[in-house]
């Protein structure tokens, strides 16, 4: 199990998305993935994704425009 | 036959205009990323950005002022931190989109595999393949 940290600091759409979704590829079942950004739809549509694809939301963090976002994999 | 719709986009890219083929590679790439499988089918006009080094030639749908519309939009979207659309086709294809060069088009246009980027292209195909992948997809589109 290993902890996969992105930074989307500066980064717009779709990057944010399609780096989180190229993160959850790479990564094994249990992972942590850690994303931080500053696209403020990216923050809302993330976890659409992270739900759509049925793995785990663990926290959404905001510092003004700043956010960190923590997802889970799912087993298998 | 198959009645059941998959979690899939189909995207006909009919134009060749930079500002189109930026929406339907961002719309593919969003959809890739929250776990759809994705075709991008290229036929006429868009068929001509598959061509080698051509990707990011097409002029502004409007207001391209014999380019230099064009030329400002590319400014602007620097400053914005847009990607290019050649980052955002290493994207597509590096998250499994399928991308699908129309041979119809290619007979019309005198346009052979030799011109065309082959290392990115799926399948060469016509209208057949693209109404299988729109038959099974939740999402259909024509830019």
């Amino acid at each position: 199990m290993s902890n996969i940290k992105i930074d989307c600091i500066n980064e717009t759409c779709p990057v944010p998305l399609v780096e989180t979704r190229k993160a959850i590829n790479n990564a094994s079942a249990g992972d942590i993935i850690q994303i931080v950004g500053d696209h403020s739809s990216s923050k809302k549509e993330i976890p659409m994704a992270v739900e759509a694809m049925q793995h785990e939301l663990l926290s959404i963090e905001e510092n003004g425009a700043e956010w960190k976002i923590k997802i889970k994999l799912a087993e298998d | 036959m198959t009645d059941k719709k998959k979690d899939k986009a189909t995207i006909i890219l009919h134009s060749g205009d930079m500002d189109k083929a930026y929406s339907a590679l961002i719309i593919g790439n969003g959809a890739l990323a929250m776990g759809m499988d994705v075709s991008i089918f290229f036929t006429f006009w868009g068929l001509e950005r598959l061509k080698k080094g051509e990707l990011e030639s097409g002029p502004l749908s409007k207001m391209n002022f014999f380019g230099l519309g064009k030329w400002f939009m590319k400014k602007k979207m620097e400053k914005s931190n847009v990607q290019t659309l050649n980052e955002m086709l290493k994207n597509f294809h590096e998250l499994g989109g399928k991308i699908l060069a129309c041979d119809m088009t290619m007979d019309i246009m005198g346009i052979d595999k030799d011109d065309l980027r082959d290392e990115v292209i799926t399948e060469y195909c016509a209208v057949g393949t693209y109404v299988q992948e729109a038959r099974e997809s939740e999402m259909t589109l024509f830019i």
